[in-house]
Parts: structure tokens; sequence; C-alpha cells
């Protein structure tokens, strides 16, 4: 989108402060994630630049809250707490909702549209307003502080990621690939690891990481079902905004925020590997 | 496929018409047809098992919670009882009286007169006090029950406790929907505003709308330029910026939340930037944080991905040749974009704002974070009832109004777009 060679002066001038006016909102998305990365290592336990910071001096850096965070109990509790619940609801979450999203994409499917909205529908409702009855139910059938209670909450919160990218996959499967296995003789189980599965891989793969992001950055599951063996990161942090602010926060986040620099990578790199294999040209 | 009736042969009608082993074509089909539809029903039937347990349950029992009212007519079973017939006009009988020490001495023996203090607070306060000093001395009440249940405290000679045992001695109640929209009893059981002073509810709901209703412009306003650059750009430009918008949406919610507390509040990033260039001075440092405005821009900034996503997927699909024509007929630059290229861009500033209104009206964490007194939600009071208060009843039906709000955007939001045609990252 280049300037046409008919624009008059004031076109032009647009053409160039519509430039300036989108940097400035692409600066407020990405400036508030990266100014924190240098603050985790400042030396003293403020939130801001101090005068060393600004000039480059060593002496105003340290590694101190990075020490401080990997040598917390409290802390490293939290990390395993949210690997251990973030993988066993990301595998409830995925091994059932493929199952379900190869049901869902057939035509047959009876009652489509109300199962769909029913297993969507942790999407929709208020994260407190799920939490606020999770805590209720959870409670009255014993699983609220305990482990399998977050994994199961967090699980359907991850349900409809995953449904949704694998039926997205699967609209662009070409089913006549699974009659040819079965008509070569291949029964249901072996047409859906050799041929289905491998096909609509990027699909799973992808709904899996957004459920397992869903857990990995949920709190307010966590602070109404969870108890305090079951804190996790998200958890950690809250309470450290909410209580004693510490910069040991910033390091957490410069940390967290560069997970999310591999997970996006990774995703997108499955995006591209999935249209490739569906023959869809980037468009 | 056989024909194997012979007389099928003759001429007899298609309808006759066989599979191999006898069965009629039709019925064979239709049988296949129903064993695909178990099948595909079975894939699906454990997923839809498991959420009804760990979600469609929970929040019927939160739904439930909001009418349900067991504490009054379990501790106090006779008080209600003998106050079946009561009109509500004069002082009770002394049966109800009776009653009433009655089921105090065994609530206080079994320990349960805690409960329905509480609960009765809800309605009247004071009640609280009144009925657990009594029941200590429960054991002292002795006939005629009137005179000594007064003697023990002159409130049980007025009619606003009996009132609202008789009201609340139900199974289930309306009670906390009444005070949920801030409404009361009034001592004759017509239902009347709270004073002035004490509604907060209402208020609360109409500063989340009018929150959610700013958050929704102001993403629209920032996200319509860059959805409308990134669309246009070549692909491998777009691609590089597309990340700009991307990273923020996989960043974690409280990190976010962290980097505008540390730029916003008083000895923050942006308050030491001003003061550096002289626009402020140091004693007056601006209070960007904890407070309505920290909660709208913590909260555009959070959910601009959520409309720039749908917007640019829209734009993406619009052919740049009408823009051309229009031009090309005279249209100036404005006209041409005002009236030929937003028009169609309008399914995707439909699809963004729904979708921005619905996740900012239950949200929870930014504004109990950043939000101070000013920028609280309903969600923060909702929250409050379920682990301060403890008033369970509200919480509930707090929520079930926000639920049956959202439910009603997201059935517009689905009109307009489709649950299928969600799109991720």
């Amino acid at each position: 989108m280049a300037v046409p060679s008919y624009a008059g002066p004031l076109e032009r001038t647009w053409y160039y402060a519509f430039r300036v006016i989108c940097g400035l909102i692409f600066f407020f998305l990405i400036a508030p994630i990266l100014v924190i990365i240098p603050l985790s290592f400042n030396v003293q336990p403020y939130f801001t630049y101090t005068r060393e910071m600004l000039t480059f001096d060593p002496a105003g850096y340290s590694l101190r809250w990075y020490e401080d965070f990997f040598s917390s109990r409290q802390w490293m509790m939290s990390i395993r707490n949210s690997v251990i619940i973030g993988i066993l609801a990301t595998l409830v979450a995925t091994v059932l909702g493929t199952i379900a999203a190869l049901g869902l994409s057939r035509k047959e499917m009876p009652f489509r549209g109300l199962i769909m909205g029913i297993l969507i529908s942790p999407m929709i409702v208020p994260l407190i307003i799920s939490a606020a009855g999770m805590f209720f139910f959870y409670s009255s059938v014993g699983l609220a502080s305990t482990f399998p209670g977050v994994i199961l909450a967090h699980a359907a919160l991850g349900i409809p990621f995953v449904i949704i990218t694998v039926t997205a996959t699967l609209v662009g499967f070409d089913h006549s690939l699974t009659r040819a296995a079965a008509s070569l003789g291949a029964d249901p189980t072996t047409t859906f690891r050799r041929v289905t599965f491998p096909l609509i891989m990027p699909g799973v793969i992808s709904g899996a990481l957004f459920a397992f992001i869903t857990s990995f950055d949920e709190v307010v599951i966590v602070l109404f079902v969870a108890g305090v063996e079951q804190r996790t990161i998200p958890r950690e942090m809250w309470s450290g905004i909410r209580e004693q602010i510490s910069p040991t926060i910033l390091a957490v986040a410069t940390i967290l925020v560069m997970i999310s620099i591999a997970l996006l990578t990774t995703i997108e790199l499955l995006r591209r590997r999935s249209e490739r294999l569906r023959g869809i040209r980037p468009s | 496929m056989a024909q194997a009736d012979a007389a099928s042969l003759g001429g007899a009608p298609i309808t006759a018409m066989v599979t191999a082993d006898g069965v009629p074509l039709k019925k064979s089909l239709a049988k296949a047809e129903r064993r695909r539809k178990i099948t595909a029903f079975l894939l699906v039937a454990p997923l839809l098992a498991f959420i009804i347990f760990t979600f469609v349950i929970p929040i019927g029992s939160m739904l439930f919670r909001s009418v349900d009212n067991p504490i009054i007519v379990q501790v106090l079973p006779r008080t209600v009882d003998a106050l079946q017939e009561w009109d509500g006009q004069d002082i009770p009988p002394e049966s109800a009286f009776a009653a009433m020490a009655e089921d105090l001495v065994e609530a206080q023996a079994n320990r349960t007169v805690g409960r329905v203090a509480v609960r009765l607070n809800y309605e009247m306060s004071g009640a609280r006090s009144l009925l657990t000093a009594t029941a200590r001395r429960a054991d002292d009440l002795a006939a005629p029950f009137q005179e000594s249940l007064v003697d023990a405290n002159p409130r049980w000679g007025d009619t606003e406790i009996w009132a609202a045992i008789q009201r609340e001695g139900r199974r289930f109640t309306p009670a906390y929907f009444v005070s949920a929209i801030d409404m009361r009893y009034a001592s004759d059981g017509s239902i009347e505003r709270q004073p002035e002073n004490q509604r907060i509810y209402v208020t609360l709901f109409i500063r989340t709308l009018m929150l959610s209703v700013a958050i929704t412009l102001t993403t629209l306003l920032l996200g319509y330029p860059i959805a409308y650059l990134l669309a246009t750009l070549p692909l491998r430009y777009s691609n590089l910026l597309m990340i700009c918008v991307l990273l923020p949406f996989w960043t974690s919610l409280l990190v976010r939340t962290t980097a505008w507390i540390v730029l916003l509040q008083q000895q923050g990033v942006l308050n030491d930037i001003l003061v550096a260039l002289g626009i402020i001075g140091d004693n007056g440092r601006i209070m960007m944080v904890y407070n309505a405005a920290g909660t709208i821009i913590a909260m555009t900034h959070i959910l601009l991905p959520f409309m720039v996503l749908p917007l640019y997927s829209v734009m993406k699909g619009i052919p740049p040749s009408y823009v051309r024509a229009a031009r090309s007929l005279g249209a100036n630059p404005w006209t041409a974009f005002w009236k030929v290229y937003v028009p169609q861009t309008m399914p995707g500033v439909g699809a963004g704002a729904v979708l921005v209104f619905i996740i900012s009206i239950g949200y929870y964490i930014t504004p109990a974070l950043v939000g101070g007194q000013s920028g609280q939600m309903i969600s923060n009071l909702i929250a409050f009832h379920m682990q301060n208060s403890l008033n369970w009843g509200l919480a509930a039906a707090l929520g079930t109004i926000l639920l049956a709000g959202v439910l009603i955007l997201y059935w517009v939001y689905n009109r307009i777009v489709g649950v299928d045609n969600v799109k991720l990252g």
C-alpha cells in the first residue's frame, strides 16, 4: 500500500500520519511487556529505572531477583504445581476433546448445535461464575482443595480450545482417505492411528498448547477451588502483587514472557505446517 | 445388491428392492444410518459426560443456590409452622412464641443457631445478635413465652423479626435476587427500594456496563487502524507486525497486569518520565492506577488482540477494487473510506465489539489488582461475597444476573459470527 502517484499533499500527509498513529498503537501493545524485562535485573528493590540502569552501569544490574526466585521453596513448589496441573489437565482435555471432535465433525451427528454449545460453554461463561459454581459443587463432592479438583476444572476450561482447533482441522479433511483405508482392510483403530491422526496432528497439538496455556495462566479457579497445597505460579504472582510486592515478580514475569514467545513460535510453525499439509496456500 | 425375489423381475415396483441378505434396501439403509449416528454420538459421549460433571452441574448448583433457602425451615420448623396462619398485622399468637422458645433450645443444643442467625441478619439488621443472645439463655425461657421472650429482648415484641421468619420460612426464596437489585422487603411485605446510601449493586452493574462500553470503544478506536494496516500491508511486513499483536495475546495475564502497575503507579516509569521531562513536578505525580482509569487502560491493552483479530480476518477478505471504483467515480478519499470500506468491515466490528464486551463485563483479575475502589466491577463483588462476607446466596444471585446478561450477548454474537467461526491465534 504505497501512496498512489495521483495523491495530493493532504493525502500524502495523512498517509504518513496514519503510519505514525499505527506505530504508537503497536508501541502501546508491546512496550509494557518489554519495559519490565530490564527492570527484573534491577539491583534496587524498586519498580522503576535507576540512574545506574539508564547509564548502563553494570553496578545497576544484578541477578538477585532471579536468585531469589530460584532459591524460594514457595516459588519452586508453584512451578511444580503449575506443570503437574497443566500437563494432566491438557492430557485429559486433548484426549477427550480430540475423540469428541471426530464425532462432532461427522455429518450424522445428532443434536450437533446443542452439544457443541454445551462443550464450548466453559469458554463463554465468565470465569468468576465458573469458579463460584465449581467451588459450591466441588466442595460438596470432596474435590475442593485437591489436585484432581483443580485438574478437572482446568481440563474443562481447556476443552473448548481443543474442540475448536481440531474441528477446524477436520473441516479440510478428505474423508475418502479413511474410506480408502477401510477398503484396504484397516480396522477403525488402525485407520485413526495411521491415517487420520497424522493428518490432524497439527490441530491437536495447537489445541493442546491452548489448553496448556489456559491452565498455566489461570488464577480465578485456583483462587476458589485450590488449597494451599495446589498454589500455582499465577496464584503466587497474585498474592505477590496484592500483598508483598517485590521485584521477584518481575523476574517471574520475564521468564513467563520468554515461555510465551517460545509457545507463540511453536504455534506459528505448526499452523504453517498444517496449511502446507492440507494444501492451503498462505494467503 | 441382488434382487432375490423372482417376482420383482417381472416389473414389480422398485420399492421391493432388497439387499443380498434379503432385507429391504430402505430398511437396511436406515439401519446403517442409525448405526453411524450412534457411533458419532458415542465418540462425543465421554466428553459430554465430563463437561456435564465438571462444568454444567457446578453452574447449575450456583443457579440453584441463588434461590435455595433451607436453613430457616430446618432450624426453626415449629416457628415456621406456627406462623402459617398469622396475618402479619398484630403480634403473633402465643403459640408462635412457644414454638420459637422450643426451636431455640434445640438450635442451641445442635449449634445451628449461628447459621439461622446469619441467614436472618441478611433480612433484618440486628437479627443475628437477637437470636444468638436469646438462644444462649433459651433454657431460662418459660411460659408465658411472649412475656419471657420480650423480657429477654424487647425486639421480640416487634413484628419485623416474625415477618422475616414467616416470609423466609420457605424452601426457596427470591430474597437474594431482591437484594441483588438493591430492593428490600418493607415491613408490610411489599418490595421497596433500599435507602439511597445502601444502593450498591445496581450502581455497580451500571458501572460495569459503562466500563465495558468504554473498554470496547477504546479497543475499537485503537484496533481499527492497526487491523487496517495489517490487512493492507504486504504479507512479509504484516506477519512481522502481527507478532506485536500476538505476543501480548500469549503473554500471561498477570504479567501484563504487573507491567501496567509498574508503568502507571505514582513512583512508576511513566510518572518518572513525565517528571524528568518537566511536564509535572515531583509532588504532582498523577494517580493513574488503582482507579477506574487504571482498569480501562490495562483492560484495553489486554483485550485489544480480541478486537484486532476478528477485524483483521474480515478486512483481509475485502477486495480493494470497491474503494478504487468509488475513487474513480469521483469520491474523495474520506467518502470512499466511510461510505464504501467501513460498511464492509461491519461484521468484523460487530464480532470484535461483542467479544470484547462479553469478556470485559465478566472480568475479575485486572479490576481486582489495578482497579482500586472506583475501578471495581460486579465480578469483584461476587468474589467479595464468596470469600469475605460469605453471603453465598447473594453471590449466586449476582452471578446468575451476570450470567444471564452474558448469555444474551453471546446469543447476539452467535447471530453475527457463529461459534464455529471463532478464530484462535
